[in-house]
């Protein structure tokens, strides 16, 4: 491989996002602030996009997808920190769609860089633009474990500027030198006695400038942040008064739901819905193009009047059997490949010098994946001709609502989308098919609500599936561990589909998301190489927790315990040997995550112990799993977390995810698969798509330490190293090597 | 048809095939009950009738002959019943969706079995799924209620 080449490879993202950055949209432009999004109505007050005051207190906009990872919690609490709120008086709402609340983070994420490493003055000034462009394109999405990374300064910012404006309100109220003044929990005091609240103040303080700059409080002052804070949701979800898309209620709503092409993105031929039409409360059947809807009286209904329309479906634009899927997936390594982010050395020297008994190569394999989240997929609509509603759970609000917009003919700004709590999201509410068919469906039907519910069985046959993934490691073996690394991984790119999807285009260059979690681990390894190869395939496959890494986690560290073993390593040390001087805060968390389990590398018969380790999203996180046999098969005991997020502000909060984490992707290394047969998802429902239950699911220790010096999210680092420390516990019980997932196949569980 | 829900009557005019839970949910505007699968798979769906948890999503209304319990009927947010103040006291709900189901499964349970083992809150709450994986917390609440329903 040339030299220019890799490095073209390389760079290109960089060169692109500069382009997009600096020249297409004009320097001038990025250092433009997006209007207030907030529409304050008579008797209210906004200060910025995310404070509204009225007479009946204060409510911080949180503008992130409340999915269940606590996000809109800990945003809260960094304006209550900051602007000197008691826990707890305010309330908290997700907001409009705005540029507003763009997410400055989520472009960087995709920056072709291992995040472990410093980075270099040139990628400094990259990231400084790519921080900008998100509010140009009004890119408002929840995912990545990129909301506090986001949010960390901006939100702790926004708190202390409107804490310093409302002292200056105060200062002009009772002419005083603001230096006087001092606030507690809402209420400004003066020396004297005199005292404000915030609310009072709000509607003197809106023609006064916040200062850019304010000063933040230490660490050492804190009271919320790095606490354990109750959660905000906690009373309304345990009462089932939390409001969920699906919860959504409108007077003379209609309920409805859709059947698509079940071979995704084929055609609809005919149909015949002559059956459907005669049920009584059956209001309405319509054509959606690739499918069929019905609107009726009641949700019950609608899903029985449209199994009983006879349609035709047209062929799938993919092979239609599971076997041929994959042998495409497997044709990609014969092309050349699209990336080799990680390239050090030269490992092909490496390799024709090596002798055979030294060498050793392992090829994995990974199904397709469904999301499954537990509230399926739903939205309800309002049209009324010139303007429409939406009311939806989704991860990226101003693309839904653009997409809604369009669906139905009208400018994005005569669409109002709210956004309610989400049943789970996962990457799949990032989507917005689920908006465009109930905005159909409600164009149907001008002047009334109609909710638009799928059944599980169109959900989970209507995915945006984890893509399934080959991957072929090979290895020089040195005496203390490998000295020379290559690995190839060959999968669908679900960046680039994705990016086509909500953004029109997908970028050129290297896919960072195909091979994230391979070519960016903090191992020292003197010719280490990672390549990643596109396979072309028309599935469509979007983010599920983790996205690349969810994968890639499985075949490096799988690959990682197979080097230790053919060696007679301890797979423990041998990774800590790797690591040493490449990035001590990941060193730190697989140190600490052994001392944990008390892990020895020995285990008595009939246990199995597993170590790995996946550094991504910024959180390096080691995972050690036990599993045992027991007369009804395998059981999955313990599991023990050690992770690094530099900055815990919800330690509580943290240890849950990464619990949370670990369960989701050990039920994909169990029993996860999503396979095809004439075209068609074979799985439809739970007793097909199952996932652990609280019987198998194991006991979880998790710590949380702050080595790293920049702060990561959290809902997604507990997911990749899961998988192959299952896979590696249960090689050391029974010493059989399992390199396809779902285990299921190859061990029985209890 | 007359229905007692949450010890109010309620007249309704459904075909009695309809499953009880579109019943709570689209006609009643009881939301707190969730759909999950629609086949008795996942949980979400529990309600007690006559003091048994039953899935709501597969039990026709023309079936239900005792007085039905929703998680609107346990407790509110301004009196909160026992078992839902362990919830929030153990921080479990993560997304939420599930959790009206786990309830109603744990409060069953803990109306027959006033002192359950793991095993025993393992054997009643397999039948309810939680995607966001928030098990260790609903079993920890489990005996956290249990213990204080019994007064200790």
């Amino acid at each position: 491989m040339g030299r220019a080449r890799t490095i073209a490879r390389r760079s290109f993202l960089i060169g692109s996002a500069a382009i997009l950055g600096g020249i297409a949209f004009g320097a001038y432009k990025l250092e433009q602030e997006p209007e207030n999004p907030l529409r304050p109505g008579k008797g209210e007050t906004t200060l910025n996009p995310y404070l509204l005051i009225d007479g009946h207190g204060i409510t911080i906009i949180t503008p992130r997808a409340e999915m269940g990872q606590g996000t809109q919690s800990t945003l809260a609490a960094l304006v209550a920190e900051e602007l000197d709120l008691e826990w707890g008086s305010f309330r908290i709402m997700h907001g409009p769609p705005g540029a507003a609340y763009a997410n400055s983070t989520l472009l960087v994420a995709g920056l072709p860089v291992k995040d472990y490493e410093e980075r270099s003055s040139i990628q400094q000034m990259f990231e400084g633009i790519l921080k900008k462009v998100p509010k140009l394109m009004a890119l408002q999405a929840t995912g990545g474990s990129s909301a506090m990374p986001d949010a960390y300064i901006k939100m702790r910012l926004v708190g202390a500027a409107a804490r310093q404006v409302l002292l200056a309100a105060a200062a002009r109220k009772w002419n005083v030198p603001v230096e006087s003044l001092s606030t507690q929990n809402g209420v400004v005091h003066e020396p004297g006695g005199r005292r404000a609240s915030y609310v009072e103040l709000a509607p003197l303080a809106v023609d006064i400038k916040p200062p850019a700059n304010p000063p933040l409080k230490p660490a050492s002052e804190w009271r919320y942040l790095g606490k354990s804070v109750p959660r905000l949701d906690q009373v309304a979800k345990v009462t089932g008064t939390a409001a969920f898309g699906i919860d959504t209620r409108l007077d003379g709503m209609l309920y409805a739901t859709i059947r698509i092409n079940p071979r995704l993105g084929g055609e609809m031929l005919s149909f015949d819905a002559s059956d459907a039409e005669k049920m009584p409360g059956v209001r309405k059947v319509v054509d959606l193009g690739n499918g069929v809807g019905v609107i009726a009286t009641n949700t019950w209904l609608a899903f029985q009047a449209v199994q009983a329309i006879k349609v035709e479906w047209g062929p799938a634009p993919y092979p239609p059997e599971t076997d041929a899927i994959l042998a495409r997936i497997e044709q990609a390594f014969d092309e050349a490949p699209n990336s080799s982010l990680r390239d050090d050395g030269d490992t092909e020297a490496a390799f024709s010098a090596a002798t055979p008994d030294d060498v050793v190569e392992a090829e994995y394999r990974v199904p397709f994946l469904a999301h499954t989240t537990m509230e399926p997929m739903n939205a309800t609509a309002l049209y009324a001709g010139d303007s429409m509603r939406v009311w939806v759970g989704n991860q990226s609000p101003v693309i839904n609502r653009d997409k809604a917009a369009e669906a139905v003919g009208l400018p994005s700004d005569a669409v109002k989308l709210i956004t309610p709590y989400l049943g789970g999201g996962f990457g799949r509410r990032g989507e917005y098919d689920f908006t465009r068919y109930a905005a159909l469906m409600a164009k149907a039907m001008p002047g009334t609500a109609v909710k638009t519910t799928w059944r599980r069985e169109e959900d989970i046959t209507h995915d945006y599936y984890r893509p399934a993934a080959i991957a072929r490691f090979r290895a020089v073996m040195g005496k203390e561990g490998p000295i020379a690394l290559e690995g190839k991984i060959a999968a669908p790119s679900v960046t680039r589909q994705s990016s086509l999807r909500l953004a029109g285009f997908a970028p050129p260059g290297p896919d960072r998301g195909l091979v994230e979690g391979a070519f960016d681990q903090p191992y020292g390894i003197a010719d280490y190489r990672v390549d990643g190869h596109f396979a072309d395939l028309d599935i469509p496959v979007g983010f599920w927790r983790s996205v690349g890494n969810s994968y890639n986690g499985f075949f490096h560290e799988s690959f990682m315990d197979e080097m230790a073993h053919a060696r007679g390593l301890d797979p423990v040390e041998m990774r800590l040997r790797l690591m040493k001087g490449v990035h001590e805060p990941s060193r730190l968390v697989l140190e600490k995550v052994a001392t944990m389990a008390d892990w020895t590398g020995k285990t008595p018969d009939g246990v199995g112990r597993g170590v790995a380790f996946t550094y991504s999203f910024g959180a390096p996180t080691a995972e050690i799993i036990e599993v045992r046999d027991s007369p009804d098969g395998i059981r999955i005991t313990r599991a023990w977390a050690a992770t690094d997020v530099g900055v815990a502000l919800d330690p509580r909060n943290i240890r849950a995810q990464i619990m949370s984490g670990i369960i989701y992707g050990l039920s994909a290394a169990v029993m996860g698969e999503i396979t095809f047969s004439d075209g068609m998802v074979e799985q439809e429902n739970f007793p097909d798509y199952d996932a652990l239950r609280m019987n198998n699911a194991p006991r979880i220790d998790v710590e949380v330490l702050e080595n790293k010096t920049r702060i990561s999210g959290i809902g997604e680092p507990g997911t990749p190293p899961s998988m192959p420390a299952l896979a590696n516990a249960l090689f050391d019980m029974t010493g059989k090597r399992a390199r396809t997932l779902p285990l299921n196949a190859m061990f029985d569980f209890a | 048809m007359e229905l007692t829900i949450n010890g109010k009557k309620h007249r309704i005019d459904v075909p009695p095939d309809m499953p009880l839970l579109w019943v709570l949910r689209d006609e009643l505007g009881l939301v707190g009950t969730k759909f999950g699968c629609g086949v008795a798979a996942c949980g979400a769906c529990t309600v007690h009738v006559g003091g048994q948890a039953v899935r709501s999503c597969v039990t026709p209304v023309g079936e239900v002959n005792a007085p039905v319990t929703t998680i609107e009927g346990i407790g509110t947010p301004d009196s909160l019943a026992v078992i839902q103040q362990a919830w929030i006291d153990h921080q479990v709900a993560q997304c939420g969706y599930c959790q009206s189901g786990q309830i109603m499964q744990a409060a069953a349970l803990l109306a027959d079995n006033p002192s359950p083992t793991n095993l025993e809150i393992d054997e009643a709450m397999q039948g309810n799924l939680c995607r966001c994986g928030t098990y260790p917390r609903i079993r920890a609440a489990i005996h956290n209620a249990a213990r204080r329903l019994r007064g200790g």
